[in-house]
Protein backbone atom coordinates (compact mmCIF):
# COMPACT_ATOMS: atom_id res chain seq x y z
CA UNK A 1 0.00 0.00 0.00
CA UNK A 2 1.75 3.33 -1.02
CA UNK A 3 1.99 6.03 1.84
CA UNK A 4 -1.65 7.90 1.90
CA UNK A 5 -0.47 11.36 2.27
CA UNK A 6 2.51 13.56 2.27
CA UNK A 7 1.28 16.66 4.27
CA UNK A 8 2.59 19.89 5.60
CA UNK A 9 1.72 20.61 9.06
CA UNK A 10 3.45 23.09 11.04
CA UNK A 11 1.61 21.12 14.33
CA UNK A 12 3.20 18.45 13.38
CA UNK A 13 1.75 15.15 15.14
CA UNK A 14 -1.75 16.72 16.43
CA UNK A 15 -5.62 16.04 16.60
CA UNK A 16 -6.15 16.56 13.19
CA UNK A 17 -3.32 14.20 12.03
CA UNK A 18 -4.19 11.28 14.83
CA UNK A 19 -7.72 11.56 14.44
CA UNK A 20 -8.78 13.62 11.87
CA UNK A 21 -6.89 11.64 9.27
CA UNK A 22 -5.86 8.97 11.06
CA UNK A 23 -8.79 7.15 11.63
CA UNK A 24 -10.37 7.44 8.35
CA UNK A 25 -6.71 5.99 6.58
CA UNK A 26 -6.55 3.32 9.41
CA UNK A 27 -2.80 5.31 9.79
CA UNK A 28 -0.97 2.27 11.54
CA UNK A 29 2.43 4.17 11.02
CA UNK A 30 3.63 8.30 10.93
CA UNK A 31 6.98 9.23 9.35
CA UNK A 32 7.80 12.00 10.70
CA UNK A 33 10.45 14.12 9.10
CA UNK A 34 11.75 17.00 10.85
CA UNK A 35 15.88 17.61 11.11
CA UNK A 36 15.31 19.03 14.92
CA UNK A 37 13.19 16.33 15.78
CA UNK A 38 15.43 14.02 14.75
CA UNK A 39 18.40 14.74 16.86
CA UNK A 40 15.54 15.21 19.99
CA UNK A 41 14.89 12.18 22.01
CA UNK A 42 12.53 14.17 24.46
CA UNK A 43 10.86 15.47 21.81
CA UNK A 44 10.53 12.08 19.98
CA UNK A 45 9.10 10.74 22.91
CA UNK A 46 6.97 13.28 23.00
CA UNK A 47 5.28 12.79 19.85
CA UNK A 48 5.17 9.16 20.28
CA UNK A 49 3.06 9.62 23.35
CA UNK A 50 0.96 11.61 21.53
CA UNK A 51 -0.19 8.49 19.63
CA UNK A 52 -2.23 5.72 19.99
CA UNK A 53 -0.77 2.43 21.10
CA UNK A 54 -1.13 0.97 17.86
CA UNK A 55 0.59 3.58 15.72
CA UNK A 56 4.01 3.61 15.48
CA UNK A 57 5.86 6.77 14.59
CA UNK A 58 8.86 6.54 12.45
CA UNK A 59 11.49 9.74 13.38
CA UNK A 60 13.77 11.06 9.97
CA UNK A 61 16.14 13.48 9.03
CA UNK A 62 15.72 14.96 5.24
CA UNK A 63 18.29 12.67 3.84
CA UNK A 64 17.79 9.75 6.17
CA UNK A 65 13.97 9.84 5.13
CA UNK A 66 14.64 10.16 2.00
CA UNK A 67 16.84 6.71 2.13
CA UNK A 68 14.03 4.83 3.52
CA UNK A 69 11.14 6.57 2.04
CA UNK A 70 11.25 3.12 -0.64
CA UNK A 71 10.73 0.44 2.45
CA UNK A 72 7.48 3.24 3.91
CA UNK A 73 6.20 3.12 0.27
CA UNK A 74 6.52 -0.91 -0.42
CA UNK A 75 5.13 -1.56 3.48
CA UNK A 76 1.82 -3.04 3.58
CA UNK A 77 0.16 -1.07 6.13
CA UNK A 78 -1.19 2.63 6.17
CA UNK A 79 0.97 5.57 6.66
CA UNK A 80 1.38 8.73 5.96
CA UNK A 81 4.39 11.05 5.94
CA UNK A 82 4.75 14.53 8.00
CA UNK A 83 6.94 17.40 8.03
CA UNK A 84 6.27 20.75 9.11
CA UNK A 85 6.98 23.62 7.12
CA UNK A 86 7.38 24.29 2.94
CA UNK A 87 11.20 24.28 2.80
CA UNK A 88 11.53 20.29 4.42
CA UNK A 89 8.73 19.27 2.22
CA UNK A 90 10.99 20.73 -1.19
CA UNK A 91 13.89 18.76 0.17
CA UNK A 92 12.04 15.77 0.54
CA UNK A 93 10.69 15.82 -2.93
CA UNK A 94 14.20 16.89 -4.31
CA UNK A 95 16.01 13.86 -2.45
CA UNK A 96 13.18 11.39 -3.68
CA UNK A 97 13.43 11.53 -7.56
CA UNK A 98 10.07 11.81 -8.91
CA UNK A 99 8.40 9.14 -6.20
CA UNK A 100 6.29 11.59 -4.45
CA UNK A 101 3.21 12.41 -6.66
CA UNK A 102 0.98 14.01 -4.56
CA UNK A 103 1.65 16.86 -1.28
CA UNK A 104 -1.04 18.20 0.73
CA UNK A 105 -0.89 21.37 2.68
CA UNK A 106 -2.53 20.89 6.11
CA UNK A 107 -1.74 23.65 8.32
CA UNK A 108 1.02 26.47 7.83
CA UNK A 109 -0.67 29.01 10.45
CA UNK A 110 -0.10 33.13 10.97
CA UNK A 111 3.23 34.41 11.39
CA UNK A 112 4.69 38.06 10.86
CA UNK A 113 5.64 38.32 6.77
CA UNK A 114 2.52 35.73 5.63
CA UNK A 115 -0.45 36.56 3.81
CA UNK A 116 -3.53 34.78 4.76
CA UNK A 117 -4.71 32.09 1.78
CA UNK A 118 -6.96 30.31 3.33
CA UNK A 119 -8.61 29.89 7.78
CA UNK A 120 -5.18 27.53 7.75
CA UNK A 121 -2.68 28.86 5.55
CA UNK A 122 -0.69 31.82 5.49
CA UNK A 123 2.43 32.08 3.25
CA UNK A 124 5.06 34.08 2.59
CA UNK A 125 6.25 34.73 -0.96
CA UNK A 126 9.49 32.39 -0.49
CA UNK A 127 6.90 29.84 0.62
CA UNK A 128 4.78 30.36 -2.31
CA UNK A 129 7.50 29.91 -4.43
CA UNK A 130 8.83 26.63 -2.82
CA UNK A 131 5.19 25.17 -3.55
CA UNK A 132 5.12 25.86 -7.34
CA UNK A 133 8.72 24.76 -7.42
CA UNK A 134 7.05 21.50 -5.95
CA UNK A 135 4.73 21.43 -8.71
CA UNK A 136 7.07 22.62 -10.93
CA UNK A 137 7.96 18.82 -10.32
CA UNK A 138 5.00 17.82 -11.41
CA UNK A 139 3.77 17.00 -7.85
CA UNK A 140 0.05 18.04 -7.03
CA UNK A 141 -0.09 20.22 -4.31
CA UNK A 142 -3.54 21.15 -2.87
CA UNK A 143 -4.59 22.26 0.24
CA UNK A 144 -6.95 20.59 2.62
CA UNK A 145 -7.10 20.78 6.57
CA UNK A 146 -9.58 17.61 6.97
CA UNK A 147 -10.28 14.75 5.05
CA UNK A 148 -14.52 15.90 4.79
CA UNK A 149 -12.92 19.45 3.22
CA UNK A 150 -12.41 20.41 -0.46
CA UNK A 151 -8.68 20.25 -1.80
CA UNK A 152 -7.90 23.26 -2.88
CA UNK A 153 -5.52 23.14 -5.72
CA UNK A 154 -2.45 25.60 -5.51
CA UNK A 155 -3.55 27.91 -8.14
CA UNK A 156 -6.66 28.48 -6.51
CA UNK A 157 -4.90 28.34 -3.19
CA UNK A 158 -2.50 30.87 -4.38
CA UNK A 159 -5.17 33.57 -5.82
CA UNK A 160 -6.86 33.39 -2.57
CA UNK A 161 -7.59 36.15 -0.24
CA UNK A 162 -8.70 35.90 3.48
CA UNK A 163 -9.68 38.76 5.44
CA UNK A 164 -7.00 38.14 8.62
CA UNK B 1 -11.61 42.97 42.65
CA UNK B 2 -8.84 44.88 40.70
CA UNK B 3 -7.66 42.62 36.84
CA UNK B 4 -4.21 41.65 38.85
CA UNK B 5 -6.76 40.02 42.08
CA UNK B 6 -9.08 38.69 39.08
CA UNK B 7 -6.02 36.97 37.35
CA UNK B 8 -4.98 35.36 40.76
CA UNK B 9 -7.99 34.13 41.69
CA UNK B 10 -7.70 31.98 38.20
CA UNK B 11 -7.08 28.46 39.65
CA UNK B 12 -6.90 26.65 36.59
CA UNK B 13 -5.95 27.36 32.36
CA UNK B 14 -8.68 25.63 29.78
CA UNK B 15 -6.60 24.63 26.59
CA UNK B 16 -8.39 22.82 23.42
CA UNK B 17 -9.55 22.78 19.70
CA UNK B 18 -12.03 25.10 18.49
CA UNK B 19 -14.83 26.30 21.26
CA UNK B 20 -13.82 23.54 23.38
CA UNK B 21 -12.77 25.73 26.34
CA UNK B 22 -15.03 28.54 26.45
CA UNK B 23 -17.93 25.90 25.89
CA UNK B 24 -16.96 23.62 28.80
CA UNK B 25 -16.20 26.81 31.03
CA UNK B 26 -19.29 28.58 30.27
CA UNK B 27 -21.23 24.84 31.22
CA UNK B 28 -19.28 24.90 34.40
CA UNK B 29 -20.37 28.36 35.20
CA UNK B 30 -24.06 27.63 34.49
CA UNK B 31 -24.41 24.66 37.06
CA UNK B 32 -22.12 26.30 39.75
CA UNK B 33 -21.70 30.00 38.67
CA UNK B 34 -17.78 29.22 38.96
CA UNK B 35 -16.54 29.86 35.46
CA UNK B 36 -14.61 32.43 36.78
CA UNK B 37 -12.18 29.82 37.97
CA UNK B 38 -10.81 29.45 34.64
CA UNK B 39 -9.31 30.89 31.99
CA UNK B 40 -9.83 29.51 28.22
CA UNK B 41 -7.25 29.30 25.15
CA UNK B 42 -8.08 27.75 21.96
CA UNK B 43 -5.18 26.66 19.09
CA UNK B 44 -7.94 28.09 16.32
CA UNK B 45 -5.87 29.48 13.79
CA UNK B 46 -2.18 29.31 15.96
CA UNK B 47 0.40 27.22 14.98
CA UNK B 48 2.82 25.38 17.64
CA UNK B 49 5.19 28.39 18.27
CA UNK B 50 1.97 30.97 19.16
CA UNK B 51 0.35 28.35 21.13
CA UNK B 52 3.17 27.65 23.30
CA UNK B 53 3.30 31.42 23.56
CA UNK B 54 -0.10 32.08 24.22
CA UNK B 55 -0.02 29.42 27.19
CA UNK B 56 2.89 30.78 28.77
CA UNK B 57 1.89 34.21 28.56
CA UNK B 58 -1.38 32.79 30.70
CA UNK B 59 0.43 30.91 32.73
CA UNK B 60 2.70 33.86 34.11
CA UNK B 61 -0.52 35.97 34.12
CA UNK B 62 -2.33 33.74 36.38
CA UNK B 63 0.42 32.22 38.07
CA UNK B 64 -1.77 28.85 37.28
CA UNK B 65 -0.94 25.06 38.63
CA UNK B 66 -2.93 23.65 36.85
CA UNK B 67 -4.05 22.89 33.04
CA UNK B 68 -6.59 20.90 31.67
CA UNK B 69 -6.74 19.77 28.05
CA UNK B 70 -9.21 18.20 25.70
CA UNK B 71 -7.31 15.62 23.61
CA UNK B 72 -3.79 13.70 24.84
CA UNK B 73 -2.50 13.95 20.87
CA UNK B 74 -3.59 17.96 20.82
CA UNK B 75 -1.22 20.54 19.86
CA UNK B 76 -2.27 22.23 23.18
CA UNK B 77 -1.57 19.09 24.58
CA UNK B 78 1.67 18.96 23.15
CA UNK B 79 2.66 22.78 23.90
CA UNK B 80 1.63 22.14 27.50
CA UNK B 81 4.17 18.96 27.97
CA UNK B 82 6.70 21.21 26.46
CA UNK B 83 5.70 23.66 29.07
CA UNK B 84 5.62 21.71 32.12
CA UNK B 85 8.47 19.93 31.98
CA UNK B 86 10.13 23.25 32.94
CA UNK B 87 7.56 24.15 35.66
CA UNK B 88 7.57 22.08 38.32
CA UNK B 89 4.96 22.13 40.45
CA UNK B 90 2.70 22.73 37.43
CA UNK B 91 0.31 19.69 36.29
CA UNK B 92 -1.43 18.40 32.97
CA UNK B 93 -4.65 16.98 33.02
CA UNK B 94 -5.58 15.81 29.66
CA UNK B 95 -8.90 14.35 28.13
CA UNK B 96 -11.23 16.13 30.25
CA UNK B 97 -14.99 16.37 30.88
CA UNK B 98 -17.17 18.52 32.16
CA UNK B 99 -17.68 16.45 35.47
CA UNK B 100 -14.03 16.47 36.28
CA UNK B 101 -14.03 20.30 35.84
CA UNK B 102 -17.15 20.24 38.07
CA UNK B 103 -15.43 18.61 40.59
CA UNK B 104 -12.42 21.00 40.50
CA UNK B 105 -14.37 24.02 40.07
CA UNK B 106 -15.84 23.31 43.84
CA UNK B 107 -13.06 22.18 45.52
CA UNK B 108 -12.47 25.56 47.19
CA UNK B 109 -9.86 24.77 49.87
CA UNK B 110 -7.80 22.04 48.88
CA UNK B 111 -4.60 22.40 47.34
CA UNK B 112 -5.27 23.33 43.73
CA UNK B 113 -2.69 20.01 42.19
CA UNK B 114 -4.20 17.82 44.34
CA UNK B 115 -7.43 19.07 43.91
CA UNK B 116 -6.79 18.32 39.82
CA UNK B 117 -5.57 14.73 40.68
CA UNK B 118 -8.99 13.82 42.92
CA UNK B 119 -11.43 15.80 40.02
CA UNK B 120 -9.51 13.34 37.61
CA UNK B 121 -10.91 10.75 39.12
CA UNK B 122 -14.26 11.66 39.22
CA UNK B 123 -14.12 12.91 35.55
CA UNK B 124 -13.06 8.99 35.11
CA UNK B 125 -15.50 8.01 36.87
CA UNK B 126 -18.85 9.99 35.51
CA UNK B 127 -18.36 8.18 32.15
CA UNK B 128 -21.08 5.35 32.33
CA UNK B 129 -23.02 3.35 29.48
CA UNK B 130 -27.13 2.88 29.90
CA UNK B 131 -28.62 0.81 27.76
CA UNK B 132 -27.13 -1.24 24.88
Amino acid sequence: MPIELYRIDDRLIHGQVVVGWGQPLNLSFIVLVDDDVAESEWEQELYRMGVPPDMSVYFHDVPSAAAALPGYQADARPGIVLVGDIGTMTRLVDATNGSIHAVNLGGVHHSPGRTPRLRYVFLTNAEEQGLRAIAQRGVDVSAQDVPGARPVPLDELLSATLDA
Amino acid sequence: MSEQAAAHAVKAIVAGHGSFATGVISAVEAITGRGDRFIAISNAGLCLDDIQRTLTMALDDTRARVIFTDLPAGSCTMAVRRLVRNRPGVVLITGINLSLLLDFAMQDDSDPVAAAHAALERGRASMVAHGA
